[in-house]
């Protein structure tokens, strides 16, 4: 026990468990924007935006997340020289969440989807014969309704999302969660199983809240019909 | 229609049942005896799988410094090379690969420390290594001093990576799941330097695909690779005792030059060969 707990003091672990919060914070930021626009091009009635949203949402969703984050830094940084900072640490970190939020975009397009057809025919209908045209009501009519109902899908975008941050070590973001861990394990593997149950626990402690949240929310915004 | 297709399925059921029973019934029987013979004769190594020059897995032949050292003392044991089985064990898990007795000796660039020595025993050391610095053929890197505002490579938790964090915090450490990426990266460029042991860099070297790279043959730290065996192990006084012959009959010399051919590095002499330390 003593061995433990002064490892707590050696390794940062709350540090940490902040990098992967705030990874999932600014990648859940741009992947929600994406992931919208990705939403109103599919349901928008140009073939060819269709088309395209189609093909983003079959493309990333279907690429394994480590694939997207190692070329994050083995292609982009590695081959590339592409940098988004001065720092090399704050650029990789940059590039994690680009990757992060390019591959949880297309799920965040699906949930908004789910939510559009939550949101009956006859709204877009009427919309349309008081003259507004797509944007408008997509922007008045539809999204507003859509976003209630897919707050639920949208809190699994975002559970998935705090877990898949630590793969950002694929993409050399150097002291999340699962790098320090690692770290942990190397050097004191004699409490292997407290230091698992530890980082175990802790995503459980961040992922139950917004699990609560979203589904309070999902009933408390649902769109009375 | 309808009446035949449920027919076909329950067909279909019924043979994948009896496929699945026979399966079942078949493999405890004998893998029970693939394991008994197992133990009985042959001596399991963990081994590094993906360390050229060490311990590296090429299409199921194993090759390396650490290889050829365990194939050395297990023949003083008393095994032959085809009654060893060998088994990968990373860094993280061979403490537990020890301790569950999954493996009866690990050569896998195990440097001895003290907190390890509270969980596994260790025989020889049969290496002496020390962090260095793996650098392109035409870069003016010295030491590790020179590496302030560089950017620089190692693998994620290793014990190379903490060294650098908190001795030299001016650095831009990059942390990779291996060592391979490290180097296809520093030979585009994008790292200056890619940091572990010596011999693990000159592997490393010796075996690079693409780019011209050399060991700077500056260390500043010392590992001691040892045997890792199981606590209370008996086999320390005879593995120590045939480390010590391979040195003496050249062996180890020999296996060393061999492993690390064409790479300008030499192991640092002050301190190699090691002499072994009393078993506990």
């Amino acid at each position: 026990m003593e061995d433990y707990l002064s490892l707590l003091v050696e390794y940062d672990v709350l540090g940490a468990f902040w990098v992967n919060i705030q990874l999932t914070l600014w990648a859940g930021v741009w992947a929600l924007l994406l992931g919208t626009v990705l939403a109103l091009m599919r349901i928008s009635p140009i073939a060819s935006l269709q088309w395209l949203g189609a093909a983003y949402v079959n493309i990333f969703r279907n690429t394994p997340l480590t694939i997207i984050l190692a070329f994050g830094f083995l292609g982009l940084f590695g081959q590339l020289g592409f940098t988004l900072a001065e720092d090399l640490n704050v650029s990789l970190f940059r590039i994690a969440i680009l990757g992060l939020a390019i591959y949880h975009a297309a799920f965040v397009c699906e949930a908004i989807r789910s939510g559009v057809n939550t949101v009956p025919l006859g709204q877009a209908e009427a919309a349309r014969a008081i003259g507004l045209s797509f944007m408008p009501a997509a922007r008045l009519i539809i999204l507003p309704q859509a976003f209630r109902g897919a707050i639920a899908p949208l809190g699994n975008v975002l559970i998935a999302l705090i877990k898949n941050s630590t793969v950002a070590a694929a993409g050399s973001v150097a002291i999340e969660t699962s790098t320090v861990m690692k770290e942990m394990i190397e050097f004191r593997s004699d409490v292997i199983y407290p230091i698992f149950f530890t980082f175990a626990l802790g995503f459980v402690i961040l992922v139950i809240p917004i699990g609560l949240l979203t589904t309070w929310a999902s009933k408390k915004l649902a769109v009375a019909r | 229609m309808r009446k035949t297709r449920y027919g076909a399925l329950a067909m279909a059921a019924a043979a994948a049942l009896t496929l699945s029973a026979c399966g079942g019934g078949g493999e405890p029987e004998s893998g029970g005896e693939g394991t008994g013979e197992a133990a009985a004769d042959s001596v399991r190594i963990g081994i590094k799988f993906d360390q050229p020059g060490l311990g590296f897995d090429e299409g199921g032949e194993y090759t390396g410094f650490d290889v050829d050292v365990a194939k050395y003392v297990a023949g003083e044991l008393g095994y032959s090379e085809d009654q060893i089985e060998w088994v990968e064990a990373p860094s993280a898990n061979r403490e537990n690969m020890l301790a569950n007795e999954q493996v009866d000796m690990i050569f896998a660039t195990y440097s001895i420390t003290d907190t390890r020595k509270e969980t596994v025993d260790f025989a020889g050391p049969y290496f002496i290594a020390g962090q260095d610095l793996l650098v392109p053929a035409d870069s003016d890197i010295s030491g590790p001093e020179d590496l302030e505002g560089k950017n620089l490579c190692s693998v994620t938790g290793s014990t190379s990576a903490t060294k650098i964090k908190e001795e030299y915090p001016g650095v831009n450490l990059v942390e990779q799941p291996g060592y391979a990426e490290c180097v296809s990266v520093m030979a585009s460029g994008a790292i200056d330097a890619v940091t572990t042991d010596d011999i693990i860099l000159a592997g490393l070297a010796a075996n690079a695909e693409s780019g011209d790279f050399k060991v700077v043959g500056n260390t500043f730290s010392e590992e001691r690779y040892g045997v890792g065996l199981t606590k209370g192990s008996e086999l320390c006084s005879d593995i120590n005792a045939a480390i010590e012959k391979m040195i003496e009959e050249g062996a180890w010399e020999e296996a060393l030059a061999n492993n690390l051919e064409g790479v300008d590095y030499e192991p640092n002499s002050e301190l190699n060969p090691p002499t072994p330390d009393d078993c506990v």
